[in-house]
This record gives C-alpha cells, structure tokens and sequence, in this order.
C-alpha cells in the first residue's frame, strides 16, 4: 500500500499543485490586480472576475507539463510577477 | 522529492499525443469524482429556470394570475402588515410579485438578535398583504437552494463544495475541449447502436452542442459566489467597511439603514414613491422596496429596478427620503469591472428571459445535466468490456455504477416524490415545508439503497420507470387533489399550470424512453478492440502517470 503511494507520488504531487498551488496563484492574481491603475473596487472586482480563469488554467498547465517538477516550476515562474505587484498592495494595506 | 524521476514515463509518446493524453486523463478523472454532485447541481439547477412556475404550481389554492397586480399597491400593503409585526425593525424589505411569481415576500431585521438570526422573513398574500394562508412550501426556491447550497449542512460549508465542484466543472470543460481536437467533426457524427462510440458520441455531441452555454454557466456560477472564494484582493484593498461598503455598493442594491434619529415621523405613502419608479421603469418591473428605519426622522425608502430589459444584475434603485418623499438618489450604473460581473451574474439567472429563451436555457442545461450523465456512464461501458469477470467486478467499479443509479435515476424520482409530498403532506403537519424536503432526502436514500441491492441494469429499469410513472401521475394527483385539473388549466388559459403539466409530461416520457431503451439493450459478448485510437486512454492509462 505504502510503495504503491511512493511510487505514485508524481502523480500525487501534480493533484497537489493543481489544488493548492492553482489557488494559491489565483489568490496572488486576485491581490496582485488590486495594483492596477483604477479605482480600488473596480481593480478588485477585476481581479475576482480573471482568478478562477488563471485557477483553471494553472491547472492544466500542471497536468499538461511533460513531468511533476516542470509543472511546479511553471507554477513558481507564474508567482514570481504576480508577487511583486501584490506586494507594495499588502504593504500599503498595513501603512 | 525526486518527481524527477518519473520522467521516463512518458518519454515514448509524441510531443501532441502526450499532452491530448494527459488531458484526456485529467477530464476523466475531473469528471468522474464530482460528476454526481455536478450532475445534481446541474439537474437542480436547470429545474431552477421554472423556480416561480414550480412556486406557483406548488400553492395551488393561489388562483392563477393573468396580470401581476400593482406594485405600488401590493408594496402599501404589506408595509402596512410589517408596521404590526416588525413594528420595531430597523429595516424591512419587500420582494414584489412579478409576471411569473404571484406571491409578495419580505425580510425584516430582528432589534432582538444578532448574527444570521438577525433577520426574520415571511411570505405574504399580494391581495390582502397578510400572511400568506395557504400550504405551507419552499416551493422552487428548494432546487435553487439546493442547486448551491445543498441541505443538511450550513449555507457556507454547501457553497464552497458546489464552488470546489464547479472549479472541477470548469477544468473537465477545458481539458474536454482540449482532447477533441476535431471537436466540430466529432458534433455531426453519431453513431447509433454501437454500445461505447454510441456513448462518446452522445456525450461529444451534447457538450459540443451547448458548449459556450455550459463555460458560461460554469464560470458565471463561481462568479456569483466569488468574494466568499476569493476574498483575498478585497481583504488586502479595503481596512475599513466604509472602503468595503463603496464595492459592496457595486455589487448590490441593499442600502444599509444609517442610524435612526429617535424622533418618530409620519412617512410617506409607500406607493406614492413606488409610482414615481414605475414611471421610469414600467408598471411591473419594480423588484423590491427597503424600507431604513421606518416610522423615524431618518426613514429612507429604496426602490430597487426588476431585471426586464436588461441582461444584468447591477443595483439600479431610486433612494428616497421617507417622510419628505424627495428623491435622495438616483443609482442606475456601476463602473466597467462591476457591470461585468452584473452581466455574467444575470446571464447565471437568466431572470431577464422571455418564455421562449426561458425554454431555450432550459433546454441547453438540460443538455448540459445530461453531458454529466452520459460522462458517467460512460466511464462504466467503457470498463465494462474489460472486466475479467463480468459478473464479479471491482469495488470501484461497483461503486461508480451504483453512485451513476443512485444520482442519475434516482435523483429524478426524488425530484418527483418532493412534488408528491407537496400535494400528499396534510395541510395542518407542524413543519410542513421541512417534511417535503425530508421525504425528498428520504426517497433519494431509498434509491441508493435499491440501486445497491438490485443487479445493475434491472436498478435502472426500475428506478427510471418508477420517475417516469411518478411523473405522469402527477397531473391525475393534481386533478384529484385540487381545484385546478389539468383540463381546466387548458380551457381557462392558465398556461402556468398547464405548462408546468405537460412539461412533467415531457420529461416522463424522456425517462421511460430511457427505460425502454436500457431495458431493450443487449450488451455484446465481443469485447470492444484491443487497439483503442489515441482519443481513447486504456482504463490502465487513466489511472495517470504514476500508474
């Protein structure tokens, strides 16, 4: 049982991705877009509306990628822009 | 973790066979572990687009109206009924009849409580504006709770499992398309009689056919609920629930009562300032009137645009000074982001449609229910020939079969058994309404206790010939139990009725065609050819690639 799980655990690591690590780039989208230059609601609003599209489609980037680590790495490059324009949002939010 | 490792796993396909492969695989296995909650979703939710016709059909000691009455009128009245009992309420809102809901609802907020028990709601008579005193029912607005909040558990543990469902929805829609490169050639063949092509063809063909309806209904429904999913850009925007309130205020037309003056002042008529927003909207496209600190100084009156006319959501309302009758407000647009979602919201609902697109968005999810059906059975055919003993098969395989029984048969014969009990239940049973959804959850459980102990395919004769029988009866139940027989619903034109009659009609008879046809079936002996094409994944396969 236990070996059957080890030997899957590519397998196990992608459903990992795609869950949390999709959502997770879906949330940054969604604080990232807080940054652009509109009114606050609006930027929110737009945000909400496009994160479940990069949900969706981190998803299948993650099961299309050729192995487990490409896909997580794709994930990382994804998150790296979008951390930088959610960052002075979280930044300004606490001043 | 050395994922690394299992690069070689793949290494012999074709660049584009590798990835058509992997997102085959992802669309079987993003469909198959929520398909059947999907699948009642789906069916739920397209029985939904007839939510007031179901209300209606379901009260039926309310006559038939030809005409909705006045708004302004029905708005005095049960104003003048919350001035008795929620005399002391902060704020009161009124939803009004429209052409297709002849019933007058409202919600008031409780001085006493707090919390989710803060507001209280009753349904009233657009007659009298009294109480409502007929049968007590959920009527419709069970489905389209159930469509996303389902039952037995808090509103918000249901929603984020119809949300965690409907992301699935939206994956097994992408990676679909994604699969059938010949999509388009795929939609003009079918072919009939051939056991599993038959199924793929079904299935093809039912997707393809409302395919921008079922990415539409699948991304707008995240829509709908998108702040409780994803609160996080809002959280991180707004400090203060004054910054919050100016999105809110994008998004809905539910004014919050400011604070009262103490001073008691006469008000205003209610109808008096309905009138001035049907002038400008139309007689009967009036939605609700909120009512802020009524009785006080401060009153305000808020009266909020129904949707005909327009394909969105968006808060439109006249906000007025209730005692002064002045005109404070005038809201009819929100900025490009916020009417966007207003769009996709309304698009959900399709509250704006007329009767024939009413039927037209019926129909398409109806296709839409039954692209989850046939996805589901057709994991079963296709294993099916695989078996190495067909009359001993594994447990996943038992219980994919018996779960397809249970939700795709059995879920319409509970349906039917929640319109049974409506006319069934004695008018005076404390709980009445709760008891039509219990017998509903009890008759569904019964269906999946059948569909386990019965062989398989005489379960689904049974169970779709039970929905179809129930169905057709239920017009003679109505005839017999009612003053209002199908055959006078025809002769008086009340084609409330007599629609919501033929229709069960019609779909008891798709249900005993699908029974005939099972029961007819003859599955072939030979099993299906050992070299599948590409757009078919072995059942191997589709395990993934740690298989």
């Amino acid at each position: 049982m236990l070996a059957k799980a080890w030997a899957r655990r590519p397998v196990i690591s992608r459903i990992v991705a795609a869950i949390f690590g999709g959502y997770a780039l879906a949330a940054l989208t969604s604080v990232a877009a807080v940054s652009l230059p509109m009114a606050k609601p609006e930027a929110v609003l737009t945000g909400l509306q496009l994160s479940f599209l990069v949900y969706a489609l981190a998803v299948i980037w993650v099961f299309g990628a050729r192995t487990a680590k490409r896909a997580w790495a794709g994930l990382v490059l994804a998150a790296a822009p979008l951390l930088l324009a959610a960052f002075p949002v979280w930044l300004g939010a606490g001043a | 973790m050395s994922a690394g490792k299992a690069e070689p796993a793949e290494p012999g396909l074709p660049k584009g066979q590798g990835i058509r492969q992997s997102m085959s695989d992802l669309h079987i296995w993003a469909g198959l572990l929520v398909g059947w909650i999907l699948y009642a979703m789906f069916l739920t939710g397209t029985v939904s687009y007839f939510r007031d016709e179901t209300s209606q059909w379901m009260r039926p000691e309310l006559p038939a109206q030809h005409q909705p009455p006045d708004s302004a009128e029905v708005a005095e009245r049960v104003a003048a009924t919350l001035a008795t009992v929620a005399a002391a309420s902060s704020q009161w809102s009124i939803g009004l009849p429209t052409e297709r809901s002849n019933i007058a609802s409202a919600f008031w907020r409780n001085p006493q409580a707090q919390g989710r028990r803060a507001f209280q709601s009753g349904t009233f008579d657009p007659a009298t504006g009294q109480a409502l005193q007929v049968r007590e029912t959920k009527g419709g607005d069970f489905f389209f709770r159930f469509h996303f909040d389902l039952h037995y558990m808090s509103p918000l543990w249901g929603r984020w499992i119809a949300g965690f469902c409907a992301m699935f929805m939206l994956v097994a829609i992408i990676s679909g398309v994604i699969t059938h490169k010949k999509i388009f050639i795929d939609f003009f063949t079918f072919r009939w009689g051939k056991g599993q092509r038959s199924w793929l063809d079904a299935h093809n063909m039912l997707s393809v056919f409302g395919l921008p309806f079922h990415f539409m209904i699948t991304y707008s429904g995240l829509v709908t609920l998108m702040l409780m999913y994803m609160p996080w850009g809002s959280d991180a925007a707004f400090k203060t629930p004054v910054e919050r309130q100016a999105m809110t205020s994008q998004m809905s037309a539910f004014v919050p009562a400011g604070k009262p003056t103490g001073t008691k002042a006469p008000m205003v008529p209610v109808a008096d300032v309905v009138r001035q927003a049907q002038e400008r909207w139309g007689r009967d496209n009036i939605e609700r009137v909120t009512i802020n600190n009524p009785g006080d100084a401060a009153a305000r009156i808020v009266v909020v645009r129904g949707e005909a006319g327009r394909v969105s959501v968006s808060p439109q309302y006249l906000l007025f000074d209730g005692v002064t009758g002045k005109l404070v407000e005038a809201k009819d647009k929100v900025g490009p982001a916020a009417e966007t979602r207003g769009v996709l919201y309304a698009l959900h609902l399709g509250r704006f449609a007329d009767t024939v697109t009413r039927w037209l968005y019926f129909l398409v999810s109806l296709a839409g229910t039954a692209m989850v059906g046939t996805g589901l059975v057709m994991w079963t055919v296709k294993r099916r020939a695989r078996l190495p003993d067909p009359d001993k098969p594994y447990f996943g395989f038992r219980l994919v079969e018996r779960l397809n029984i249970a939700s795709i048969a059995g879920l319409p014969v509970a349906m039917a058994a929640f319109l049974w009990s409506n006319r069934l239940l004695p008018q005076g049973l404390a709980q009445r309404a709760e008891w039509e959804i219990h017998l509903f959850f009890i008759v569904w459980a019964l269906m999946l206790a059948h569909a386990v102990l019965r062989p398989a395919r005489r379960a689904w004769v049974e169970q779709l010939t039970l929905g179809a029988a129930l169905l057709v009866l239920l017009p003679v139940l109505n005839a017999i139990t009612t003053q209002r027989p199908l055959w006078r619903s025809i002769a008086e034109g009340d084609w409330v009725f007599a629609g919501y009659e033929l229709g069960l009609w019609a779909l008891a008879a798709l249900l005993a065609t699908l029974a005939v046809r099972t029961a007819r079936h003859r599955p072939r002996a030979r099993p299906v050819r050992k070299t599948a094409p590409a757009a078919q994944p072995s059942a191997a396969a589709a395990v993934g690639e740690g298989a």
